[in-house]
C-alpha cells in the first residue's frame, strides 16, 4: 500500500498554501514575542519606579528614527508587492533593494545605540530592564536582518528570473510583523519613561 | 490577493507617520495637562501602537481581505498570550503569597537605578544627556545623596 503525496498550491482554506505557512509563522511569532512583552508588562508593573529610571536611559531619537524606517520599509513592500502583481521584474527589485537599504539603516542605527549604550555601562547583566531591553531589541533585529538576507534571496534568485512571484507577497507579510513587533516595542522601551 | 482593490498605500503610510509622530510627541506635551500627563502619555504611546497596529495589518498585511482563517491563526495565538499573561500575573504581580515573600526592595532598586545614571553623566561630564533620550530630566528629581551613594553601586549592583 503506497500513498502518493501531491504538493498543490492550493490548501483547503483558500489560502494559497506558502502563504498559509507564513500566517503559521506569524503566529508562532505572536507568541515568541507576545510572551517577552507581557513577561515585560508583568515586571513593569511591578517595579514600576526603577524600572522608569533605568528606561530614561533609552535613546528616544534613534528609538524614534528606527520607527520611521520601519514605517517607511513597509511602505516599500507593499510597492514591491503591488510591483509583483504586475510582473514586473525591475520595478519589484529596486522596491525590495530599497527595502532592504532601509534595513540596513535600522541595522547600523542599533549598532550604534547598543555601542553607546554598552559603553556608557548598561549591559544585558546591568538589571532586569537591560535584560529584557537587550533580549527583546536583540531578538527584533536578528528577526530584522534574517528578512533582509531572505529578500535578497527572492530579488536576485527569483525575481532576476521571473519565477516564484508569489514569494514577495509572503515575504513582505513577514516584514510587516516585524514592523508591528517594533510599533510595541518602541514605545515600552523608549516611550514610557 | 489580486482579487481585491488595493487601498491606496501611500495614503496608509501618511496616517501611519502622523500617529507616529503623535507618539514621539506625547511625553513633550503631556505635562502641560498637569494631571491628566500619564493617561495622555499611556494613550499617545499604547492606544496609537494599537492603531498602528491595526492599520499595518488591515491594509499592508491585506489582513481586511484575507480568508477568514488568517485571522483566525492569528487570533488563537493572541488568544494562547491572553492566558499565558493572567495565568501568570497572579504570581508575578504580587510581592507575597500564602507561602513565599520575595526578597527584594522596590524602593532600594529605584535608588540603585537613580545612583547608576547620576554616576554615569557625572563621569561623562552630563555629555550625553542629549544622546541617552530624558535621562537628564531624570536627574532633576535626584536627590544629592544619591550621588555619594553611587561610587560605592555602580560596580556592584546586580539588582531587579
Amino acid at each position: 500500500m503506497s500513498h502518493q503525496i501531491i504538493a498543490t498550491s492550493r490548501s483547503r482554506t483558500g489560502i494559497p498554501t506558502g502563504r498559509l505557512a507564513v500566517w503559521w509563522v506569524i503566529g508562532s511569532e505572536i507568541l515568541i514575542f507576545g510572551g517577552l512583552i507581557a513577561s515585560y508588562l508583568l515586571n513593569r508593573f511591578n517595579h514600576g519606579p526603577s524600572w522608569s529610571v533605568e528606561a530614561a536611559n533609552t535613546n528616544t531619537f534613534i528609538g524614534a528614527c528606527n520607527t520611521f524606517w520601519l514605517l517607511t520599509s513597509s511602505l516599500f513592500v507593499v510597492f514591491a508587492h503591488a510591483a509583483s502583481e504586475k510582473r514586473d521584474a525591475k520595478k519589484t527589485r529596486m522596491w525590495i533593494w530599497l527595502t532592504i537599504m532601509l534595513g540596513g539603516f535600522f541595522m547600523g542605527f542599533k549598532f550604534y545605540e547598543y555601542t553607546t549604550e554598552i559603553l556608557h555601562g548598561f549591559t544585558i547583566t546591568t538589571s532586569n530592564f537591560w535584560s529584557f531591553y537587550y533580549t527583546a531589541t536583540g531578538l527584533h533585529g536578528f528577526h530584522v536582518l534574517c528578512g533582509m538576507v531572505i529578500m535578497a534571496i527572492i530579488a536576485e534568485c527569483d525575481i532576476k528570473k521571473g519565477q516564484n512571484w508569489h514569494r514577495v507577497e509572503n515575504i513582505g507579510l513577514y516584514w510587516h510583523f516585524v514592523d508591528i513587533i517594533w510599533i510595541f516595542l518602541f514605545p515600552l522601551m523608549y516611550i514610557a519613561k | 490577493m489580486a482579487g481585491h482593490k488595493h487601498p491606496s498605500y501611500l495614503k496608509i503610510y501618511i496616517i501611519l507617520v502622523v500617529l507616529f509622530s503623535i507618539s514621539v510627541a506625547g511625553p513633550e506635551i503631556a505635562p502641560v495637562f498637569g494631571a491628566f500627563a500619564k493617561p495622555i502619555v499611556l494613550i499617545t504611546a499604547f492606544g496609537i501602537a494599537i492603531w498602528k497596529a491595526y492599520l499595518v495589518c488591515a491594509y499592508f498585511m491585506h489582513l481586511k481581505f484575507e480568508k477568514i482563517y488568517a485571522p483566525y491563526i492569528l487570533l488563537a495565538c493572541f488568544s494562547l498570550l491572553i492566558v499565558f499573561f493572567f495565568g501568570t500575573a497572579t504570581d508575578a504581580m504580587f510581592a507575597n503569597g500564602h507561602n513565599w515573600v520575595k526578597p527584594q526592595s522596590e524602593e532600594a532598586a529605584t535608588e540603585e537605578a537613580k545612583a547608576r545614571s547620576h554616576v554615569l553623566h557625572a563621569e561623562h561630564g552630563d555629555s550625553h544627556e542629549g544622546d541617552h533620550g530624558e535621562a537628564g530630566h531624570g536627574d532633576a528629581d535626584h536627590d544629592e545623596a544619591n550621588h555619594e551613594e553611587g561610587d560605592d553601586s555602580h560596580d556592584s549592583d546586580e539588582h531587579n
